[in-house]
Order: structure tokens, then C-alpha cells, then sequence
């Protein structure tokens, strides 16, 4: 078996035995990375200097007994949001092209404390916004199991590095679907944590309130080991969360016995392609089978959950992105004519479209006179989603649907039409406003042979029983939807 | 109920984005302002008097530590960033006439 169709715990218990150094691991994933990208484009920076030097200091840790854990020595990749410090972290966008950190991400630190080997930054929509990865400054990434397709996104350079085989696992980030979204597209198993799980210090902030960052991995027991790696408390975030329960790989449980699952009617309706409805519920089927209780309801509110977050989160990035103004770091513009020209020359050159056109809605919907109609009345609506939440676990333990209502589009498809690409994250945004964790899991293909996945939500912190569901299915099916994509070699030669 | 932006609010909003859109650009923020609008406004429909904004989904207040410098002294590696920098400053275009 090749070392890249590994997955990172198997890869982590060779390297404990001997069987594999961690040269030789970060070796097979940088070759695969080198074939790969001229057709894929998952990274934005890939550190080779840099990941061999990791690999020769952990290798030494884990022959002296100084690291133990069961993902060192394992190469990882991370969205290009999170600061590493003195390493190129872009946002994948034009205005921060030239910036290196002078600190690192919690969630990175905590990566490097468990003797992983960090492969490089990987590509993402401009600022996290987009769902296609297609606003990247550094040009589209593509699905690796079929490169005419979008990997999803905002974590597309993520999602689809893991599928191609050129990293063991990666970090994205979820604002509205950002890793659940490219993860049903490019097969792979993605969470979001309940908010406040994963420290966002060191995170560039798209919507505060929002944004959590959570493991992409090939299968699940990866997910809850990356989990348990990068979850903690961190006095660094103020909304950092100390929790009752770190471990995560505990919940790697065959048993959904007696588990009371609910799928939402809203869920299976209009806009579903009939080729995802099909396999989620085949999903739901095979874990009835294995003894949880399956039934229809309605949640309620389901509609209202786009409007309210586009309006939220359009609000906090206009805030969050002020900072951006051509004077500390990043770009400025070449020509400009005092200081506030700068700013807006600086900005309007340095953003792109998709970008622009939040900051713009959120700016207007902070706006004296707009503030009270546009964005108290999206916090009220928030609340409200909220309770239609809290109401649907007094009764389910797992809310089970669709991660997003088709497979993935074709490149160049979704950008002209905001609304309806907003329209894709329909499954995925009110979790974000809820606050709680979900998790997508690969169940199935369409036609095309592209990835579908099933995204299940749990309560607040209720991790381990998405992880105890994911790991159920996944034994009942024996990976039978996991399988890493292939390169074709047709496609590396028109390269 | 259609929203309709009128060339003083396009002006007044890119004040406070600080963008500045030329032309083309600037009637296509209009319109997707426009729509986006029209669709936030289906919110409208909802009955939500007496119900309080929620901006956080748990209860979060305030985390003090003691001020205690922790991080060392980045200001070299913090200044290496600066687009313009005079000695130990960022430098800026002149800000008063």
C-alpha cells in the first residue's frame, strides 16, 4: 500500500513502529503534491525546505520518547487564514499577498505540540467568502475526483488536498459551511465544532460570531484525533470555551442503539438533487438498521437562516476587514493622493469582487437608520432559529440531512449568481448561527462520480454522539464511500 | 417590495467601506445591494416583537488577566511588514494639510 492512501492514524502507528520515518511520509505527500497541484492548485504555499526540517527535529522527539501521540510525525495542511508566524499567510487574497505573522494560530500550536509536520497553507475563497474556492486571488482550485468541478468551499484547497492524497489531514475554517460544504463535495469526513471548541486566536476573522475552526481527514477516526489535538481552552480567545470533555477518540464507538435521529422535512424539499436525496436517506436507512430511531420532523425557520446570516456575517466582515487599510502590513496601493485616498485606493485594489460586495452590504446594514431594520432584526431572527434548535433536541439526539442539496457545480457556474450560490449553503448556515457541531460524512456518488455527503448536527458540545453516529455508519458500510480520489494520469499529461 | 439605492447612499456607504467603485463596478454593487435586500427582506415575514437580539449563542462576558507583557518584544518582526516605514514608525501619507 502507498504511503499517501494511508490514513493518519495508520500512518501514525507505522511511524511509532518504525515502519515508516517521517522523512519518508513527508516524502510520499510532497510528491503527490508536486503531481497533483499543476491540476488541482490545493496549495498556496507548500513549505518543502521547511516540512523536511520539521520532519528531522520530530523524528528525534519521537526516537527519544519525547512525543508519543498517535498523529506524530504526521504532514498536515492548513487554510491559508491561519497566521503561522514568519510563514506567508495570504487569506488567498491580493492584500495581504506579501504578509508573514509575527505569531501563530492556537489551533496551529496545538498541530506542532502533538509533532505534526505542517506541509504548507492551502488555498480558500478570498477572506473565506465564496463556496466555491473560485475568489481566491491565487486562482480556482479544482475537485480532484473530477477537475472540470469546484471542490466547494471556503476550504476547497483543504478538502481537496486530503482527497488527493497530498496531506494526511488539513484545518479549515466554518463560517456558513466552509468545511462541511467542500467536504461532501470532495468525499472527505469534515466538522465544525460547537462554537468556541477550537481557539480562533490566530484566525484571520471573516464573522467572529461565527467563524470555528475544525479537522478535514479522510475517515472518522481521523476527525475525532485531530479533534482532540486541536480543541482547548484558550485564555487568548475570550469566547474560547473550557470544556467537560477533550476526548473526543473515545466516541469511536460501533453504536447508535436507541439514538433518537430526526431529519427535517425543510431539508428534503425543494432544490435537493434527487441523486443526494437518495444517498442520505440510504445513509439513514443503514444506520436505522443498526438500531437508531429514525423519524421525519419539521424544524421550522429553515428559510430565514440565509437572509439572517448573510446579514450578520456581511456586518461582522465589515468590521473585521477595516483593519485591512494599507498601513501596518499587506498591500498598498502605488499611487494615491493623502491618506484617506490611500485607504480606499489600498482597498479597492486589494479586495475582489465577492469581498467588496460583503463589506458594502455589511457597511450598509450597520448604518444609522438601516441598523435597527437589517441587523438587530437578523440577531432577533438568530434567536428565534436558535430556539427552533433547542425545541428539535428535547426530542432527537442527531439531526440528520443533506451537507449541501447538489454534488459539486461545474467551474465558472456559481459566481455570477450570488443569491443562488448563497442558496447552496442552506443545510449548513443555521448551525453556525445556532452555534453547534456538525459534522459531514461521505454516503455515496452521483452519476458523474462525484462525491454526496450527510451532514449530521448534534446539541451544543454533543461531539462525541456525531462521532459515535459517523463511526457507526462508516463501520456498517466498511468505508465503501471513502475512497481517495485518483489523479488521472490523462488529465497530468494535457497539463 | 423592491429596494432601490440611490446614488447618495451608494456614495455614502463606499465612505464608510472605504472603497471606492468606478463605473462598472459601482452599478454592479447597486444591483447585487439591490437584490440582496429584496432577499434579506423576506425576514419581514417573521413576527419577531419582544424577541431580544442575540449576538452571542452562549452566555460570554468579558475575560480580564493581569496587564503583564507575556510576548516579548516583536517589534522588528512587527515593523518587517509595514508597506512604508520611517526608523521605528509606520509611515503615512500626510494626514493634515
Amino acid at each position: 500500500m502507498k504511503i499517501t492512501e494511508l490514513t493518519a492514524l495508520e500512518l501514525g502507528a507505522k511511524i511509532r513502529a518504525g515502519e515508516v520515518t517521517v522523512k519518508e511520509a513527508v516524502q510520499a505527500a510532497l510528491e503527490q503534491a508536486k503531481a497533483a497541484e499543476p491540476m488541482i492548485n490545493s496549495y498556496v504555499t507548500l513549505d518543502e525546505e521547511g516540512a523536511y526540517a520539521q520532519a528531522e527535529e520530530i523524528q528525534k522527539k519521537i526516537d527519544a520518547g519525547e512525543l508519543t501521540g498517535p498523529l506524530a510525525g504526521v504532514p498536515v495542511a492548513v487554510k491559508d487564514n491561519m497566521c503561522i508566524k514568519g510563514q506567508l499567510t495570504t487569506c488567498s487574497s491580493k492584500i495581504l499577498s506579501n504578509f508573514k505573522p509575527t505569531y501563530t494560530a492556537e489551533a496551529v500550536e496545538n498541530l506542532k505540540k502533538a509533532g505534526m509536520v505542517i506541509l504548507g497553507k492551502t488555498n480558500m475563497d478570498e477572506f473565506a467568502m465564496g463556496s466555491t474556492t473560485e475568489t481566491s486571488w491565487y486562482g480556482p482550485t479544482k475537485n480532484p475526483h473530477n477537475t472540470a468541478h469546484v471542490p466547494g468551499g471556503s476550504s476547497g484547497g483543504s478538502c481537496a488536498a486530503v482527497a488527493a492524497g497530498e496531506c494526511f489531514g488539513a484545518l479549515g475554517s466554518d463560517t456558513g459551511g466552509s468545511i462541511r460544504q467542500p467536504s461532501s463535495y470532495c468525499g472527505v469526513v469534515g466538522m465544525k465544532p460547537t462554537y468556541g471548541t477550537v481557539s480562533r486566536y490566530g484566525l484571520v476573522a471573516y464573522g467572529s460570531s461565527l467563524d470555528q475552526i475544525g479537522p478535514i481527514t479522510k475517515d472518522v477516526s481521523d476527525c475525532a484525533a485531530f479533534l482532540e489535538v486541536i480543541a482547548s481552552h484558550d485564555p487568548k480567545d475570550s469566547t474560547s470555551v473550557e470544556r467537560e470533555d477533550y476526548d473526543f477518540t473515545s466516541a469511536l464507538k460501533d453504536d447508535v442503539q436507541g439514538l433518537k435521529i430526526g431529519i427535517p422535512r425543510d431539508y428534503l424539499g425543494d432544490g435537493l438533487d434527487p441523486e443526494v436525496k437518495e444517498a442520505v436517506l440510504a445513509a439513514a436507512k443503514v444506520l436505522e438498521k443498526r438500531g437508531a430511531v429514525v423519524e421525519l420532523f419539521d424544524l421550522g425557520l429553515v428559510k430565514y437562516a440565509i437572509p439572517a446570516y448573510y446579514t450578520i456575517a456581511s456586518a461582522e466582515a465589515s468590521s473585521n476587514l477595516e483593519r485591512f487599510d494599507g498601513v501596518k502590513y499587506g498591500y498598498r496601493a502605488a499611487e494615491y493622493e493623502g491618506l484617506h485616498n490611500m485607504y480606499k485606493k489600498t482597498r479597492s485594489e486589494g479586495f475582489g469582487a465577492e469581498v467588496k460586495r460583503r463589506i458594502m452590504l455589511g457597511s450598509f446594514v450597520l448604518s444609522s437608520g438601516y441598523y435597527d431594520a437589517y441587523y438587530l432584526k437578523a440577531l432577533r431572527t438568530k434567536a428565534l432559529i436558535k430556539q427552533e434548535f433547542d425545541k428539535a433536541f428535547e426530542k432527537y439526539d442527531v439531526i440528520l440531512g443533506p451537507a449541501a442539496p447538489t454534488t459539486a457545480p461545474e467551474l465558472g457556474t456559481s459566481l455570477s449568481d450570488p443569491i443562488k450560490m448563497y442558496l447552496g449553503d442552506i443545510y449548513t448556515i443555521s448551525v453556525n448561527l445556532a452555534g453547534l457541531p456538525g459534522i459531514s460524512v461521505p454516503v455515496g456518488r452521483d452519476k458523474k462520480g462525484l462525491p454526496v455527503g450527510m451532514q449530521l448536527i448534534g446539541s451544543a458540545f454533543a461531539e462525541k454522539t456525531l462521532i459515535r453516529a459517523a463511526y457507526t455508519y462508516e463501520c456498517a458500510t466498511g468505508k465503501a464511500h471513502e475512497k481517495m480520489a485518483e489523479v488521472k494520469a490523462s488529465e497530468k499529461e494535457v497539463r | 417590495m423592491a429596494n432601490k439605492i440611490s446614488d447618495e447612499t451608494l456614495d455614502y456607504v463606499g465612505i464608510l467601506a472605504k472603497l471606492e467603485l468606478s463605473g462598472e463596478e459601482r452599478e454592479a454593487a447597486r444591483t447585487d445591494m439591490e437584490k440582496m435586500l429584496d432577499y434579506i427582506d423576506t425576514l419581514n415575514e417573521l413576527d419577531t416583537t419582544g424577541v431580544e437580539p442575540m449576538s452571542h449563542v452562549f452566555p460570554v462576558n468579558n475575560v480580564f488577566r493581569e496587564d503583564v507583557v507575556t510576548n516579548g518584544d516583536g517589534r522588528e518582526e512587527t515593523l518587517a511588514n509595514a508597506p512604508q516605514r520611517k526608523e521605528d514608525s509606520f509611515e503615512v501619507p500626510k494626514t493634515i494639510g
